[in-house]
Parts: structure tokens; C-alpha cells; sequence
């Protein structure tokens, strides 16, 4: 379980991001987080995968308090995290990279399993470059198969349709509902995509730096698809047309 | 040959108590061993210190040893060797050089190789440089290469200097005939105090001739390191440059490419960047479980591979 006790986040003039989020995020549930763009979503994401440190707060997880360990500490600890916009290296392959997620050299056998559920043909991909030879399409779906790998206790992926094909986008939805029913982990997925949120098990509103609605997504998603009153500043969520 | 020669040899030439096909060993400045085969014949000079490698048109899938070693301080090894590659063949050369120093006198090699490749032949040319011992004596490795392809010759060229080498001033030069490739891949880490300088300099005089260069180097401590690269179009050609590095510590880096078309239907690229190892990489391995040592080793290992 993750639970969050009033994280606030500041920028160094004062301005505030996060004013005083209260979660707690079940075990084995797949949550998701959206609302509009700046609001916070991705700053809450950071500090709960140790990439940034809250001005105040604290964060538990599996029980434990979490809040004073770094990014290396955390990650041993079970928790991932897919950049929403992934990270280029010159010199390390998709191999390099994979390897390095799941603790281990994978066999190709496993390699392109894990590359196949992102919808990448897996065997012309295991020794490329993870470098600027990569479309920003396919370096996502590489991110997100480096989540797949590390098979942990909490995966947070944010945004992961960005960039990503519609096709792939389908089978992503797949990998999602598959890595709750097999993984029993935690699924943190920030999300516009009506898609998404209606896998969801529940649904965090977030928006000026604060919760404006949490719950069991039968709960949430109407409000959120029909008038707005959950959310007035929060854009139509990706909606079917 | 003495021990350290063979633990050198390891180091630069992957030598396992011996060599597969041609080779002559350069210990100190004299030849420790060698052998020539039916079709790589190695002799030498009379005129000058060094060797004459001929290899016949048409050989395929043979390999060349010219290892060099300088084993202790106050040695000063300056050689010559020529290789030329009949029309047609296919081979290897490795041309590994090591040089110990466990004392005050500098260690120095200067190795001048020039490679007269025929009509049609394709050379892979492999370089590994590498000082070690603990004396105060300078390590100094200072090669040239100088490369001449005729029609439709390839030339691969992979030079690798990971350490050790306290000064090195590696040039190469290349003059290139119609539909001619020259590939070059150069990478390159210094540390302490050491310095580097690279320069480049090559003519696509042929139609369809063309040059893909690419050198990856770390610079720490407070080394430094200099990157120069000629590239001159001479006629309908593609020349690409890349220079790439990594500081890191006090370490210091300069790059000054230069480009010159002399005909209208040259394409000539040249890319470079220098900087610190970004933050988000190292963010993007500590998510993996990696320190951020461990990340810093894993990006520098994976650049320079």
C-alpha cells in the first residue's frame, strides 16, 4: 500500500504545485491520475519515485516511512517509474537497457516477450541503440517495457499514451489489466485517455495542487465525462467521439 | 619475450600464448617474433626501422598481428611499417601497442603506418592503446596512419585508447580513390592529468568516395583532450564527421571540425557535442536500481564500446 500524508510541493520562488495531498493507494489496484495540464500530476509522480523531495509531507509505502530515501533506495524497494518523456543514451542498446531493469541478462526468448507486449517487433529491436536512430514512439514503448521488466510492487507510468499508436495503445491497455491479475502489484498510471480511466479501479482527480475527487472509478468517471463539477478547469478526458 | 610483453600483448592484441596466421612482435624496439604465411609475407626494412607487409591479391579471411610493446622507461621505439593489400583481398590487421613504465625515463612508441590498399580490397584495421606501471616516467603512444584506397577499397578502421597513455598525439590521414570507403570509429578515455590530441585529415579525390567518422571519448580529472577533423570533398563525394564526449570532473574538451567542398556536388556533415553526462540519464538508471556511480559507470562503458 501507498499512502500519502499532505505532500506539498513548492517551486524555489514559493509558488505552490502540491498543497497538501492526502492518498492512500491500495495494493493490487490499478489507480489512475488525471486532470489538467499543470496541476501537478507528474510532480506527485516524481516525488513518490524520489526524483524530487516534497517541502513537506511524508509518504509510506508497504508500511514503511519512505519519505527520506533517494531515487536507488526506492527502486530497491519495488517502486518504477516510466518517464513521460523517456531518456536517449548513446552506446546502450535495448538489451543494455531491459537487462539492467530486470536485474539480469534476459535471453532473447524473454527479450522479445517483453518487447512484443509494447508492440515492438522485438528481434530488430533487442540490439539497436537506445539513441536518436529511435522514433519518439518507439523509445516509449521502450520506457514502459522497462517497467514491464522489473515486475515490481508499484509501476507508475506517466502519460504512457503519449506517442504511442493507436494499435499499440490497444495492446498497452492489455499489458495494464495483464499486470494486475498476474503481477498483483500496484498500477499508478497518469492518464488523460477515457481508455485508460476505464480500466481503472479508481480515479484521483487532481488539479491546482490539489484532490478535487478520489474514488471507485463507477464513482468518478461520470462526473468527470459528464458536467464537470468534479473538475470546472479540467478538459473533456480524451473522450470517445 | 619478457612477461610483461605478454601481459601487454593480452591487453592490446588478445594474444593467448600465441597468434593465428601473420605476425611479427615488437618488444623494445626489436622484433621478438614472427611469421609470415603463404600469403602475408612480413619483412624488413633496410632503409629504416619497420616492416614491409605485402598481401596478396585475392586473400580472404586471414588476420595480421603487428603488436609493439615498450616495457620499461627510457626507450624511445619509433617504426615504420607499410602495409600493402593486393587487389580483391579481404583481411585483418591488429595493430595493438602497450607500453609499461615502472620508472622515472619516459616510455615512449611512435608507430607510422601507412596502408596501400588495392582496387576492390577490404581491410579491417584494428588499434588498441594502452599504458600501464606506476612510475613517474611519462607512458607516451603517438601513431600516425596514413591510408591510401584505391577503386572500390574499404577500409575499417577501430582505434581504442581506454587508459594509461599519459600523452598521445594520433593522427591519421586518408586519400581516397572513386567509390573508395573509409570508416572510421575512434573512442577514447583519458583521466589525471593525461592529454590528447586527435587529428583527422582526409581527401575524397574520387567519385562516389565517401568518409563516416565517429569518435566517442570521456574526459576526467583534469585531462584534456583536443579533436580535429579535415574533411575535404574533392569531388562527388559524402563525408560525415561525429564527435562526441563526455567531461567529466575538471576534465576539458575542444572540437574543431572543418568541412571544405571543392566541388559542387560534395555532401559533407559534421555533427559534435561535448557535455556532462545529462541528469535525466542518471535519473532513468537510479529508477532501475542503480546507483549513481553504478549509473555514471554503465552510461561512460556503454558510450565507449
Amino acid at each position: 500500500m501507498l499512502k500519502l500524508e499532505h505532500i506539498t510541493w513548492d517551486l524555489p520562488d514559493g509558488e505552490g504545485i502540491l498543497k497538501g495531498i492526502d492518498l492512500t493507494v491500495p495494493s493490487g489496484k490499478l489507480v489512475v491520475i488525471t486532470g489538467p495540464n499543470g496541476g501537478g500530476k507528474t510532480t506527485l509522480a516524481k516525488i513518490i519515485a524520489g526524483l524530487e523531495t516534497p517541502t513537506e509531507g511524508r509518504i509510506f509505502f508497504e508500511g514503511e516511512d519512505i519519505t527520506g530515501l533517494d531515487i536507488t533506495e526506492r527502486a530497491r524497494k519495488g517502486i518504477s517509474y516510466a518517464f513521460q518523456q523517456p531518456v536517449r543514451f548513446k552506446g546502450l542498446t535495448v538489451r543494455d537497457l531491459i537487462g539492467l531493469a530486470a536485474k539480469d541478462a534476459l535471453d532473447e526468448e524473454s527479450l522479445c516477450a517483453i518487447l512484443s507486449k509494447v508492440g515492438l517487433c522485438a528481434r530488430e529491436y533487442i540490439d539497436r541503440e537506445v539513441d536518436g536512430s529511435l522514433s519518439g514512439g518507439e523509445i516509449k514503448r521502450i520506457e514502459i517495457a522497462m517497467v514491464l521488466a522489473r515486475q515490481t510492487a508499484l509501476s507508475i507510468f506517466d502519460e504512457p499514451e503519449a506517442g504511442i499508436d493507436l494499435w499499440s495503445f490497444s495492446s498497452l491497455i492489455d499489458v495494464f489489466q495483464e499486470m494486475r491479475r498476474e503481477l498483483k502489484g500496484t498500477l499508478l498510471i497518469i492518464s488523460h485517455q477515457e481508455r485508460i480511466l476505464e480500466i481503472a479501479d479508481e480515479i484521483v482527480v487532481v488539479a491546482g495542487g490539489r484532490i478535487q475527487a478520489a474514488g471507485p472509478r463507477e464513482e468518478v468517471l461520470p462526473q468527470l465525462l459528464g458536467n464537470h463539477q468534479v473538475c470546472p478547469s479540467c478538459p473533456a478526458m480524451g473522450r470517445k467521439e | 619475450m619478457n612477461d610483461t610483453t605478454k601481459q601487454l600483448l593480452e591487453l592490446v592484441s588478445n594474444w593467448d600464448g600465441g597468434f593465428e596466421g601473420a605476425f611479427n612482435i615488437r618488444e623494445d624496439g626489436g622484433c621478438a617474433a614472427r611469421q609470415s604465411t603463404k600469403n602475408i609475407q612480413i619483412t624488413s626494412k633496410t632503409d629504416q626501422p619497420g616492416l614491409e607487409i605485402h598481401v596478396k591479391p585475392g586473400t580472404v579471411g586471414e588476420r595480421v598481428y603487428i603488436p609493439a610493446c615498450v616495457t620499461k622507461g627510457g626507450i624511445d621505439d619509433l617504426v615504420y611499417n607499410d602495409f600493402y593489400i593486393g587487389e580483391g583481398a579481404d583481411i585483418v590487421v591488429v595493430a595493438g601497442c602497450g607500453v609499461h613504465n615502472a620508472e622515472d625515463s619516459e616510455a615512449r612508441h611512435n608507430g607510422i603506418h601507412r596502408f596501400f590498399v588495392g582496387k576492390g580490397a577490404h581491410v579491417r584495421y584494428e588499434e588498441k592503446h594502452l599504458g600501464t606501471g606506476n612510475g613517474s616516467g611519462a607512458r607516451v603512444i603517438d601513431p600516425v596512419t596514413d591510408v591510401h584506397l584505391e577503386e572500390d577499397a574499404v577500409l575499417e578502421m577501430d582505434t581504442t585508447q581506454l587508459g594509461g597513455v599519459d600523452h598521445t598525439r594520433r593522427v591519421t590521414t586518408g586519400h581516397l580513390a572513386a567509390r573508395a570507403r573509409l570508416l572510421i570509429r575512434e573512442r577514447l578515455m583519458t583521466d589525471g592529468e593525461e592529454v590528447a590530441q586527435t587529428d583527422f585529415e582526409v581527401d575524397l579525390d574520387g567519385e562516389d568516395s565517401g568518409v563516416d567518422l565517429v569518435s566517442r571519448s570521456v574526459a576526467k580529472g583534469h585531462s584534456k583532450q583536443s579533436y580535429r577533423s579535415v574533411i575535404r570533398g574533392n569531388a562527388r563525394c559524402t563525408g560525415h564527421s561525429e564527435c562526441d564526449a563526455i567531461i567529466a570532473d575538471q576534465g576539458v574538451v575542444s572540437a574543431a571540425p572543418e568541412l571544405v567542398a571543392n566541388n559542387g556536388d560534395a555532401a559533407l556533415i559534421h555533427e559534435a557535442a561535448i557535455g556532462k553526462i545529462a541528469g535525466e540519464q542518471l535519473l532513468k538508471l537510479q529508477t532501475l536500481g542503480l546507483t549513481r556511480e553504478e549509473a555514471e559507470q554503465k552510461i561512460i562503458s556503454g558510450f565507449l564500446k
